[in-house]
């Protein structure tokens, strides 16, 4: 194994050459007859912030796993900055991961458990030490050494994992949904966080989450799963904006879709077609249209009051229902829900009706 | 939204209704009706006879009339503290039951280890079955099935034979002893460590790997110390059962055990004041072993 230590980041970086720092190459992983990952493949660069987004049951955590080498890959490969490592042992990956139940060890303080990687290593203590009051000042909590992790608050226990893995200095971090278990204040605290974390120490971080707006927030590139292949991989304006298929635009996001008929005819061409919920706007009946608008009358079937927005779910004369989410900018609740039942004409921009490739195989994401 | 209904009117007031009602929000009193009879139970049969076991320790027999005198003495401590072949005795039995603690800890564990975190649910029910079969036969059965093995010219008498030492032979050794209560308590040592180690979420072994300790590294310093507990919790079953024996002794070698003193005493010679006092020794080393047994987690691991 060949961790030098001593090195930085950036040393590190360019020490790898010019290879990413995870390359999958038809990545597989069978169970029986059940197929996790149905071959996958994915460049991940250095020092970026990569997401694995994807519902339950989509093969994302298992590629982690297999990245880890905590499974052994049924086909394909897995190569670190450029060396295969499909058959190694985790112990001699220079990856770190940190855990959905943060996987704290019970028996050991948070000194202990910090400096696990480094004792095992046989780096010597007062180096030891050093490195564990930066890591854990790194996530403010400078003075927990002697505390238990049974003392600690989940949000508390989540950084301590994090230290525990970034005091290793690894090439590549590994996160298995580490805020899933914390309440969404924190949670949006803690992206905030472990971003700037990441900006600074300059690792690559894969980070595995189920929370779309959490792998908006956060990463670089966004690589979307769904059972066991990636749908899409790009920025989250990409993923967002530009959803090469009908299951990214309805994870990532609301999926109002138009298709068929009812898509011929709203936005003139054939094909699928989705349009996010916060590009639509409500107006009466009748009324003028600019040149470059589409529009669909309709009726509000439902209207969801969520405080700052509002959100209207509206069934189309055409057939398809279209949601669509208004800021409550002179709203009360009062006059939102009082919109029930009346006939609107939905408005937006041609350039919002966006092609969505029907499954299967990814097409140019062009716009309309 | 569906609109309030009323409730039922409550029926009319009866003496269970009074006693709920009367009973709600007292929780210390709710709690005593629920535990005064296993409470009795445990007070009056269980205390009480250790109590008159204690107190009995401390009477004498009359050398002239062997009967019993009830005045209170220190003279069956002093002879057991003085007469030889009751410390060899004392020695002995916490000797066994020592090796035969650690033997079934070194044996258990692996089973144990197996059955927790290697079988597939198949093998484990089949493991499960192996260990737990032999407690559905009786103690005796079991003794006696053993006296058999290591009878003179039995099988192992043979075996040895055949490995170069004839003439040798098991028959009526404290090893004999030791190994027939290893295997008696190997199943209580057993479960408890599967229970132990099945707690131990498998994401703190993979922590450990991934923090790259290599699997002798894990073992010793994941796995064994949050196990510990388990095997504490196991040694007090192997220890405080061996330490309480007095069949296998008998049947097994000629040796005696602390049970033995006591049952001859009370049964022979009717020595029941000398045969209390002698059984307050095994009762005073397991209170110094359970004590110790706390130190390292036991109770928690139960």
């Amino acid at each position: 194994m060949a961790i030098d230590s001593s090195a930085g980041p950036e040393a590190r970086a360019r020490a790898g050459g010019g290879a990413p720092a995870v390359r999958l190459v038809g990545l597989q992983k069978r169970y029986g007859d059940v197929v996790a990952v149905a071959g996958i493949d994915l460049e991940i660069g250095a020092g970026e912030f990569f997401s694995m987004l994807g519902p339950s049951g989509s093969g994302k955590t298992t590629t982690l796993r297999m990245i880890a080498g905590f499974e052994i890959p049924s086909g394909g490969r897995v190569e670190l900055h450029g060396s295969d490592v499909s058959a190694l042992p985790p112990f001699e990956r220079d990856v770190n991961t940190v855990f959905q139940d943060y996987a704290l060890f019970p028996h050991m303080s948070v000194g202990e458990n910090v400096g696990y990687g480094l004792m095992v290593r046989r780096v010597a203590r007062p180096e030891r030490e050093r490195r564990v009051a930066d890591a854990l000042a790194m996530v403010r909590l400078s003075g927990y050494e002697k505390r238990r992790p049974a003392q600690l608050s989940g949000g508390q226990r989540q950084r301590v994992a994090l230290a525990r893995a970034l005091v290793n200095r690894p090439r590549v971090l590994l996160l298995d949904e580490p805020l899933g278990a914390l309440d969404l204040k924190l949670r949006e605290e803690m992206q905030i966080e472990l971003k700037a974390i990441q900006r600074e120490v300059g690792i690559t971080f894969v980070y595995v989450t189920h929370d779309q707006e959490e792998a908006l927030t956060m990463s670089d590139r966004i690589a979307v799963f769904s059972h066991g292949r990636i749908e899409q991989v790009g920025s989250p304006a990409d993923v967002y904006e530009r959803p090469a298929t009908r299951f990214v635009a309805g994870f990532v996001g609301t999926s109002n879709l138009l298709s068929g008929p009812a898509a011929a005819a709203i936005v003139g061409r054939e094909g699928t077609f989705t349009v996010r919920p916060e590009k639509i706007r409500i107006e009466r009946p009748e009324g003028p249209l600019a040149a470059d608008e589409a529009t669909a009358p309709g009726t509000i079937a439902e209207v969801v009051y969520l405080g700052a927005d509002t959100r209207y779910i509206v069934r189309l004369d055409a057939g398809p229902t279209l949601v669509v989410t208004q800021q409550n900018l002179a709203t009360t609740s009062t006059e939102a829900l009082a919109q029930q039942g009346r006939a609107v004409r939905l408005v937006w921009q041609r350039q919002h009706s966006l092609p969505v490739d029907e499954g299967g195989d990814r097409t140019g994401g062009g716009i309309a | 939204m569906a609109s309030p209904t009323l409730a039922p009117p409550p029926p009319p007031a009866s003496w269970r209704r009074r006693l709920q009602a009367a009973l709600y929000g007292h929780r210390a009193a709710q709690l005593l009706l629920l535990l005064l009879p296993p409470a009795g139970w445990f007070g009056v049969v269980y205390l009480g006879s250790l109590a008159i076991l204690f107190v009995a320790a401390f009477w004498y027999l009359d050398p002239l009339t062997s009967a019993v005198r009830h005045d209170l003495t220190l003279r069956n401590f002093e002879q057991i503290l003085a007469v030889p072949v009751y410390r060899t005795i004392v020695l002995r039995t916490v000797g066994v039951a020592t090796l035969v603690t650690l033997l079934d800890v070194v044996l258990a564990f692996p089973v144990a280890y197996l059955m927790a975190r290697v079988a597939a649910p198949r093998t484990r029910a089949l493991l499960f079955a192996a260990v737990l079969l032999p407690l559905w036969t009786s103690y005796l059965v079991r003794v006696f099935a053993w006296r058999t093995i290591i009878s003179k010219g039995g099988p192992v008498d043979w075996l040895l034979a055949q490995v170069g030492l004839p003439g040798a032979s098991l028959y009526n050794t404290e090893i004999a002893m030791v190994i027939v209560f290893t295997y008696l308590w190997l199943p209580y040592m057993i479960l408890p460590i599967y229970a132990g180690l099945e707690r131990i979420p498998a994401s703190l072994l993979e922590a450990s790997a991934d923090l790259g300790a290599r699997h002798a590294a894990t073992f010793r310093r994941v796995v064994l110390p949050l196990a510990l507990p388990a095997v504490a919790a196991g040694s007090i079953f192997t220890f405080s059962l061996t330490l309480g024996d007095y069949i296998t002794p008998q049947l097994i070698s000629n040796s005696q055990f602390i049970g033995n003193v006591v049952y001859d005493s009370q049964g022979v010679a009717g020595n029941v004041p000398f045969a209390a006092a002698f059984a307050t020794v095994p009762v005073l080393i397991m209170g110094i072993y359970l004590l110790g047994m706390r130190r390292l987690g036991a109770f928690e691991a139960l």
